[in-house]
């Protein structure tokens, strides 16, 4: 049977949150999400998050935006008209590449990182007029929340809590 | 505490007995209390200066660029000198930012935030001269490859100016999309802590609504090195395009192939000085002396030697070649004997003097941790880079390989004017950000107080934990 309540378990240290939720996991309890004010290093690994591919995609964004400068700087000085500047090689774009090497890389950066960051605000649900989601203010500040869903075991989900240091147990109805 | 771990010889980072809460209170403050009476004189100074300066920005484009002090051989002066300038200054933020995130340097969290918000108010004044300096800046679309009703007609990739336009703007707009990631999660903190129901309405607008979800910080933290990656390699191409304008001119002076390295040190030089420079006032008005450290300051100092000892040795070279030429066109260079002895000698040994002779004070350990100093030497410096550019571009046009066409470069109101009003329009943005932005970049800095915090150093030393 599924219920629609969440334990909302808050800690106030992040060595005494990485502890609890290695030990809610050894449980066999399912930790639906963590919000945290900053980054706790090993977090991520700890509950058994899949590792980000964002890098990846910055990779082939910078290769998408290499690809266009190349298009870019071949079509309009090679292939649509083709100028003499300063006796510069305009027939053929790897003669003249040299000078396009500084708008090749500014590109690849400009694609990479723009696209990169579109990515992730998209894969994170970020953006202008979002409403936040995290269930309590204070965790921007200095308290850390662990959300676990209940399922018929809410005693001993919070006897379990309690022991690894949290600092309030609340039980709440899913949203 | 074992896996915040940090060696005992390393100074703290960040001073009193501060717990995460007492973080976030400390950054909040300056944005939830009221500005001071030093404030609102600063604001209304440089605001008074901006609208001066776009006072002569309008007498600018509605005469044209004659109100200049340019003439038929000195082309570019003040307006290319101020652009190099603040694209200069602007590159330390993203050294700061980006490079020292890849080093792992701790000692960047407390500073990172306000050193990129002088980067890009610093790219914002440097894009305004190249585009007053079109004359129709209406037109200045054209320096971008759309299509047009001339054929198309389209721009040169050959020339630099146009990779100047590609490097200036891809900086811009990678340091912004940075810094604007950065502050996500300190909006929020400010958006969590909101009383007030309009401020509360802003910071979750500028928040994007952030919410600190574990796998949120995996991205974050990921974004993050990738952009410091890639934000590395672009601002030193920044600076080296930029020195690029000249060297790939054939003027004597200017055609030197130790440019672009030497460009890209004089900005962190540059950069650093203003960092400096602001910090060294931030950190009083709006109380951050727990945060911005002594350490901080001689961490800086100690970049600030390195680079002008790299700028000062790029002189000595362009000095000794122009010199070892035997050529008397070389004799006319910005770093040359008949530079510093010429019409322009002032010129030069202000350069020599703010540049070279005042940062040496720096090797002194006194003086490099000492804040009023660092300040003082950092106006120097700031005032050195000027008229490094200044020398490099006035001082070589001034004396042409004609002699009939030498000729000298006086300012009028209106350089001046434009010249003050940047600086005006620089500070009237940054003194708003010390007011409304998280001004350190708090949740990184709750990251290192476990391991940098002076409370908790002093608890492992009486603990014997190391």
């Amino acid at each position: 049977m599924s219920t629609s309540k969440v334990i909302h378990a808050f800690y106030n240290d992040d060595d005494v949150l990485m502890d609890a939720v290695k030990q809610v996991r050894a449980a066999n309890h399912h930790i639906e999400e963590v919000f945290c004010p900053f980054p706790v290093h090993g977090l991520d690994k700890a509950m058994g998050l899949a590792p980000t591919r964002l890098a990846i995609t910055a990779f082939m964004y910078g290769v998408t935006g290499l690809g266009v400068a190349i298009w870019l700087t071949y079509y309009t000085m090679i292939a649509d008209w083709p100028q003499d500047i300063g006796g510069k090689p305009n027939f053929s774009w790897w003669l003249n590449m040299p000078a396009f090497v500084p708008i090749l890389f500014e590109l690849t950066i400009f694609f990479a990182a723009h696209l990169m960051v579109i990515t992730f605000y998209m894969r994170s649900k970020i953006w202008p007029f979002k409403k936040a989601e995290n269930p309590d203010p204070r965790t921007t500040d200095d308290h850390f929340l662990m959300e676990i869903p209940v399922d018929g075991n809410e005693e001993e989900l919070k006897a379990l809590l309690a022991s690894t240091g949290a600092v309030e147990i609340n039980v709440v109805d899913n949203h | 505490m074992s896996s915040h771990y940090e060696a005992p010889i390393r100074e703290p980072l960040v001073l009193g007995t501060k717990s995460y809460h007492d973080i976030t209170e400390d950054i909040a403050r300056p944005i939830e209390g009221s500005a001071n009476r030093n404030w609102y004189i600063a604001f209304y100074i440089s605001l008074a200066a901006m609208l001066w300066g776009f006072g002569c920005i309008f007498y600018t484009v509605g005469t044209g660029i004659g109100v200049w002090g340019l003439n038929k051989n000195i082309g570019w002066a003040w307006d290319i000198t101020n652009f190099v300038w603040w694209v200069g200054i602007g590159h330390a933020g993203t050294l700061i930012s980006a490079v020292l995130l890849l080093f792992r340097q701790k000692w960047r969290m407390a500073i990172n935030r306000s050193a990129e918000a002088m980067t890009i108010f610093a790219v914002f004044q440097a894009g305004l001269f190249p585009i007053i300096h079109m004359g129709r800046p209406w037109n200045g679309y054209w320096v971008l490859p759309i299509p047009n009703q001339f054929g198309s007609l389209w721009v040169n990739f050959n020339s630099p100016l146009l990779w100047d336009v590609f490097a200036i703007s891809t900086y811009l707009s990678v340091s912004l999309v940075f810094w604007w990631t950065g502050l996500l999660p300190d909006f929020a903190m400010i958006r969590d802590r909101a009383v007030k129901p309009f401020q509360k309405k802003i910071y979750s607008l500028l928040s994007f609504g952030w919410s600190g979800r574990a796998k949120d910080w995996q991205r974050f933290e990921e974004v993050s090195l990738v952009l410091a990656g890639l934000a590395t390699p672009l601002v030193l191409s920044v600076h080296t395009i930029v020195s690029m304008d000249f060297a790939t001119s054939i003027n004597p002076g200017w055609h030197s192939t130790i440019f672009p390295p030497y460009f890209v040190a004089g900005a962190i030089f540059s950069g650093f000085a203003m960092v400096q420079t602001l910090l060294g006032i931030m950190r009083k008005v709006t109380n951050m002396e727990d945060y911005i450290t002594r350490l901080h300051v001689e961490y800086m100092n100690i970049v600030i030697i390195l680079t002008g000892g790299i700028v000062a040795v790029a002189y000595a070279s362009e000095f000794f070649i122009a010199w070892y030429t035997g050529s008397p066109y070389e004799n006319y260079t910005y770093m040359s004997v008949g530079a510093a002895t010429g019409p322009y000698y002032w010129a030069f040994w202000s350069l020599i003097i703010f540049n070279i002779l005042i940062p040496q004070l720096l090797w002194f350990k006194k003086i490099r941790r000492s804040f009023i100093m660092s300040f003082i030497i950092s106006i120097a410096i700031n005032i050195g880079m000027w008229f490094e550019r200044f020398d490099i571009i006035a001082i070589v046009l001034s004396k042409g390989h004609l002699p009939s066409t030498w000729w000298r470069f006086e300012p009028t109101f209106v350089d001046v004017g434009i010249f003050i009003g940047t600086i005006g329009f620089f500070f009237v943005l940054f003194l708003l950000y010390a007011r409304t932005f998280p001004v350190i970049a708090q949740a990184e800095v709750k990251t290192i107080l476990k391991s940098s915090g002076a409370h908790y150093k002093k608890l492992r030393d009486e603990n014997n934990e190391h």
